[in-house]
């Protein structure tokens, strides 16, 4: 028993579990997800996750003992946004061919989401630090979070209402638009990189090289436009 | 694969100076990554049209897992719980509507914009 206590207190200080158990658990998810055929629904990230969530819970283990291996993951984020460059680049003559629709395209849309979320958040009577963590939600976390922290909502919820959309925007995507007609890759990508950033665009990838690269240069264009908007909508939208 | 994954981090360091040092809203892997496709499209014009193979073999690698990279940051879900319980109605309304929202105009725009491809 001892023993195991002191297994304990040591796995408590090395990166060692946490790394370990998120690349375990990742490729549980993604082989159960493979078995599923890829249905919308069996998304290997939100597998992951909830599972991941329910060993933290139910282990006691504190959320920063768990990311003291897992930042090794996360910080891969970085590299590998600046990685989209290049399907961008194989994409970039049929992306300056579109560039007067890129812009408007992805203006609207990143306004959609922001006033959409403020506006329902308010109609359900949500709090003013929720409503405004939930404004730059579309975004890529780095700049989701530090939009929030600019026109006072909170960081770290801000990070959760990031991670929900992109899954939200997953799991919708393919059937929402076939629904609504709308069959051009380009747009596909565009909507996917716009309204649930790598997240989504990471599963549109594996659908389509082009949407991909639409994708990439959404978020990029993306987290301009809301780091720009987002603190005007908040002192408009966000109430007393 | 080693030099591609140093290239792509360069790429990051020089975003973030950039970004931190002008104070830019744009955060540094988002410049990192325009740096990165401005480096290819001088090459192109050079005539090297295809990017070197090693930052494309680290490129390809990274994102052909890029959904794992997110799972460490949504497990901090279980820090929010507490907020998450009380106003679990309007989170989940403004999450649902909101990405609907976004996806429909992004993609009703551009496909109504961008003229079809040959």
């Amino acid at each position: 028993m001892r023993h195991l206590f002191h297994l304990w207190v040591y796995l408590e200080t090395t990166p060692l579990l946490g790394l370990t158990a998120t690349l375990a658990i990742y490729s549980l998810a993604a082989a159960i997800a493979r078995r599923l055929r890829f249905h919308p629904l069996a998304n290997p990230v939100l597998m992951a996750i909830v599972l991941l969530a329910l060993i933290v819970e139910v282990g006691h283990i504190p959320y920063a003992v768990y990311f003291q291996g897992a930042q090794y993951v996360h910080f891969l984020l970085g590299p590998a946004t600046v990685a989209l460059a290049v399907p961008m680049y194989a994409n970039l003559r049929r992306i300056h061919a579109a560039a007067r629709a890129i812009l408007p395209a992805i203006l609207a849309g990143s306004l959609a989401s922001a006033v959409s979320a403020m506006l329902i958040a308010r109609a359900f009577a949500a709090p003013r630090l929720v409503v405004l963590s939930l404004a730059p939600k579309s975004v890529t976390t780095p700049i989701a979070m530090g939009i929030a922290e600019a026109i006072g909502g909170q960081p770290s919820l801000a990070a959760v209402f990031v991670l929900l959309t992109g899954l939200t925007a997953s799991v919708l995507m393919l059937p929402l638009l076939r629904w609504a007609r709308i069959s051009d890759w380009r747009a596909i990508g565009l909507a996917a990189g716009t309204a649930g950033h790598g997240l989504a665009t990471s599963q549109i990838l594996l659908r389509s090289e082009t949407a991909g690269a639409f994708g990439g240069l959404a978020i990029g264009l993306n987290g301009i436009i809301t780091a720009l908007i987002v603190p005007l909508l908040a002192r408009l939208l966000a109430g007393g | 694969m080693l030099r591609g994954l140093t290239i792509l981090l360069i790429c990051q360091f020089i975003g973030e100076i950039l970004a931190r040092g002008l104070e830019l809203p744009i955060p540094g892997p988002v410049l990192g990554m325009l740096l990165l496709l401005a480096g290819l499209a001088f090459r192109g014009r050079k005539g090297r049209s295809q990017p070197p193979a090693d930052v494309k073999t680290a490129a390809e690698g990274l994102l052909s897992h890029l959904g794992l990279l997110f799972v460490p940051a949504g497990v901090g879900v279980v820090t929010e719980l507490d907020v998450l319980g009380e106003n679990w109605l309007a989170v989940t309304a403004a999450l649902l509507g909101s990405t609907i929202a976004g996806l429909l105009v992004t993609g009703f725009v551009m496909q109504r914009l961008a003229r079809p491809e040959e």
